[in-house]
């Protein structure tokens, strides 16, 4: 999401000293594809993932909505049912890992130098890297669709025995996740560094932005878990083809080791995609409220807090393959403890919001509506937590509600407010806030229609991962299919939004659109130059952005 | 290792734009791609693999080299420098992570999978009469019979090489310190020496598992979490190894000062992580 008029020379913010450098490394940039391929600036690498992520995002809804129209009517209308299963693991897939994690790593790209004063990445030229990982393992799963037997068939969990015994297109799922976890792994470490060690002078680590600490805390658990998921799928590859017998009893092995190993991975992937939406609307609480935000301390301790219990609750995942009451128990009290720091970050959230003089733009709409329905989709996570109910439900469309409630809901609406709340700072336009409006609204209540009725029918027992269901679930079946098709067109608004915002808006944007904001990256003129805070930004002006939001005195 | 108020460099480096990173993108795909049709039985993934791989040298030879040029230029200065200390500390704990997976199948499967199989009448009455829940010597029906690799011969003699090896790259460090070449050369080498000898050993020991002893990656869950573990972990040190031999190179050019060095402690860094991976593998693997 960049404009064309954006100069392509090194042009310091006008805050910022214009000392001549040695060296004269800054500046240099390739015109045409040359600037995009072999990029270093975090600009420009963070617009690629936002793009990326946002196609990404287009094709896993195209596979969303190929799902929703099988299951418009009981029987099988367009899909075999084993092209239903590749529909069903590539549209997890590539929400997971081509649209939700991308999107955030995106806005982490173009953001975190802003916001802490820091002149790029620490790592440059490995965060193009980070990046260009990400379309070869984009390519690897469309290649797997075309693979004799089709694509990956076995859910986006992968769990064997059937991941073993699918055809050649698993394989290239496999490496997919390979790639994309080296993409990873390699963005999480730049994004850690980054912050550990270029905050501007003043900036201590509680007196960062709440994005920047749920964007630390996201990185450091990637970096903990993304290789746990390189292992476990290196394990199937070798029981699939060189022999192992890892998930295999014959051997002595067992294929729940595979569903421990993944969801080590899972559960703190799930607040990989959570936590840096709480960052997003951290930011934006306060700007429309035009108040600090509430109890930033304990929102930090909050993150830290589900970060490390994250890592304690993956047996959740697995209530229903059977496990000792007394692992049942641990998991299950782990898990509703993680309530407690959710809670404080809800309460802190409303508390912000308390006597503010709130204003309701598009950026705060979404964070709004990502309050109310991340909330719904936090409670009926304390729902599944218990393991007699989750048991009745694990199977269940009670699930598929429970986790569209939170990621699509949760951090997909953090990621359109984000988009909306720093557009202005990207391409230097104001976006059409009634069309915005509009697709606030219309996302919002064409969401609910899709996935409210699936609590229902995961209550009334329809079993998730089929293309086929029995009769008397259709009626809520259709209202979703329809809500789905709904929420799809919505996207069209924000599209055309986005495209108009770059070419010109409804006006140019000044540096600083919302009054509210005392972020650093409102500092630098809009569109921000091309590199900013070449040196860092001056002592006394992140004092006064600091005293703004309450962190200083 | 950063002050409250942070270092900050007059002018942090921010590199020029780079070919190396969308070259080394094109590397692991041909390589993905290929393996992915050569273990389907599509012959010609054999070439993509090879192709990808020449590519992926390529890159690597090409990107650190910018690196050492940028380095030798005095671009980096004491804030880059903590960077990298960041990055590699945060590069080595994913690698513990990635080890730590396969610590936990190995864990898993002999105090869990295992053991259940054998309690569980089932396995016997019903589905393989002949299935051994011993450990070592875990066999199913679809494992021949092999022997366990035993602790005390070449995986002892290796315990003593690693450390040791970590003993003469400390050494090689106090040269870095003291500016004393002979030192750093003479360390490195005999810390690559080590490192090496090794590796040959290891490649002996794998020969004699799977002629003599019948021990392979499909010998059940003793084999695969055999080899996996210690596959991996020589594949580490076979890249530590490379890392320190560019490292010994440097020196020979006078590439480091006292003050500024950190090439080599990365890869020092390296090395003793692999060095205490193959302490776990010996007490888990070999030893109990």
């Amino acid at each position: 999401m960049t404009t064309a008029t954006e100069t392509l020379h090194p042009h310091d913010a006008a805050h910022d000293e214009h000392a001549s450098h040695g060296g004269g490394h800054h500046g240099a940039t390739h015109s045409g594809w040359r600037r995009w391929v072999y990029a270093t600036n975090h600009k420009d690498i963070g617009t690629m993932y936002l793009w990326f992520a946002f196609s990404m995002f287009l094709l896993g809804g195209t596979f969303a909505l190929c799902i929703r129209a099988e299951l418009f009517q009981p029987g099988l209308q367009f899909w075999q049912p084993e092209f239903f299963n590749q529909l069903t693991t590539l549209h997890g897939v590539i929400m997971v890992f081509g649209a939700i994690m991308p999107a955030f790593t995106g806005l982490m790209n173009w953001q975190l130098p802003l916001m802490i004063g820091a002149p790029d990445m620490a790592f440059a030229r490995m965060n193009n890297w980070s990046f260009w990982l990400l379309p070869p393992a984009a390519l690897l799963l469309i290649i797997s669709l075309f693979m004799p037997g089709g694509g990956p068939g076995a859910g986006w969990t992968f769990y064997p025995p059937l991941s073993v015994q699918l055809g050649p297109g698993m394989d290239f799922g496999i490496f997919a996740i390979h790639l994309m976890g080296l993409s990873s792994i390699m963005g999480s470490i730049n994004i850690v560094t980054t912050i550990l060690n270029m905050r501007a002078p003043g900036m201590t680590l509680l007196k960062m932005p709440l994005f920047a600490w749920t964007s630390l805390v996201t990185a450091y658990l990637l970096i903990a878990v993304a290789p746990v998921l390189a292992g476990a799928v290196t394990m199937l590859l070798t029981d699939r083809h060189f022999g192992t017998h890892f998930f295999n009893a014959a051997g002595g092995g067992d294929p729940i080791l595979f569903q421990h190993v993944f969801w080590f991975f899972g559960h703190p992937e799930v607040y990989i995609m959570a936590l840096p939406a709480f960052g997003v609307v951290s930011q934006i609480l306060p700007t429309f409220s035009r108040k600090p935000l509430f109890g930033y301390v304990s929102m930090v301790y909050a993150v830290c807090a589900i970060a490390i219990l994250s890592f304690m609750v993956w047996g959740h995942h697995m209530f229903a393959v059977g496990f000792p009451a007394t692992a049942q128990l641990f998991y299950m009290f782990m898990t509703m403890l993680i309530a407690v720091p959710t809670g404080v970050k809800v309460f802190n959230w409303i508390a912000t919001m308390w006597q503010g003089s709130m204003t309701f733009e598009t950026p705060m709409l979404f964070a709004i509506g990502f309050l109310c329905l991340f909330t719904i989709g936090g409670f009926s996570g304390l729902v599944l937590s218990l393991a007699p109910v989750d048991i009745a439900l694990h199977g269940t469309y009670y699930v598929v509600a429970h986790f569209h409630y939170v990621l699509v809901a949760g951090a997909l609406f953090s990621l359109f407010g984000a988009a909306y709340y720093w557009l202005p700072k990207w391409t230097g336009y104001m976006y059409n806030e009634r069309m915005g409006k509009i697709h606030f609204w219309w996302s919002m209540i064409s969401f609910n229609i899709t996935f409210f009725p699936m609590h229902f029918l995961g209550l009334a027992g329809m079993p998730r991962r089929i293309p086929d269901y029995a009769l008397q679930f259709t009626t809520f079946n259709e209202i979703a299919s329809v809500g789905a098709f709904l929420f799809g067109f919505a996207q069209i608004f924000f599209l055309y939004n986005v495209i108009h915002t770059i070419r010109g808006g409804v006006g140019p944007a000044p540096a600083k659109p919302w009054d509210g904001a005392h972020t650093l990256e409102w500092e630098v003129d809009s569109p921000a130059p091309h590199h900013t805070w070449e040196t860092p930004p001056d002592e006394a002006l992140v004092r006064r952005g600091l005293v703004a939001q309450g962190l200083e005195h | 290792m950063n002050v409250e108020n942070g270092i900050h460099d007059a002018h942090y480096f921010v590199p020029q734009p780079s070919r190396w990173p969308i070259t080394g993108s094109i590397a692991l795909f041909c390589m993905t791609c290929g393996t992915a049709l050569w273990i389907n039985n599509m012959q010609a993934g054999k070439w993509l693999l090879l192709v990808g791989f020449v590519i992926l040298i390529h890159m690597l030879i090409g990107w650190f080299g910018d690196v050492i040029t940028e380095s030798q230029h005095g671009d980096y200065g004491q804030q880059v420098d903590h960077s990298f200390r960041w990055g590699m500390s945060w590069f080595i704990f994913s690698e513990v992570m990635f080890f730590a997976a396969f610590f936990g199948a190995l864990f898993y499967t002999r105090t869990i999978s295992v053991p259940e199989l054998g309690w569980f009448s089932d396995t016997h009455d019903v589905l393989w009469p002949t299935f051994k829940a011993t450990w070592p010597g875990v066999s199913g029906p679809k494992v021949a019979p092999y022997a366990p690799m035993e602790a005390f011969g070449i995986p002892a003699i290796n315990t003593a090489l690693l450390l040791s090896s970590g003993i003469t790259v400390t050494w090689a460090h106090w040269g870095f310190v003291k500016n004393n070449r002979t030192q750093m050369a003479l360390g490195l080498a005999l810390t690559i020496g080590l490192g090496a000898i090794f590796l040959v050993l290891q490649a002996l020991e794998y020969h004699h598992a799977y002629t003599a002893m019948h021990l392979t990656l499909a010998s059940g869950a003793y084999g695969m979490t055999f080899f996996m573990l210690t596959g991996f972990h020589g594949m580490h040190v076979l890249v530590g190894a490379i890392m320190l031999s560019v490292m010994l190179g440097r020196v020979l050019k006078g590439h480091f000062t006292p003050e500024h060095h950190f090439g080599f402690e990365a890869a020092a860094w390296y090395w003793h992580f692999v060095d205490v991976v193959w302490l776990g593998l010996f007490v888990f693997v070999y030893c109990l």
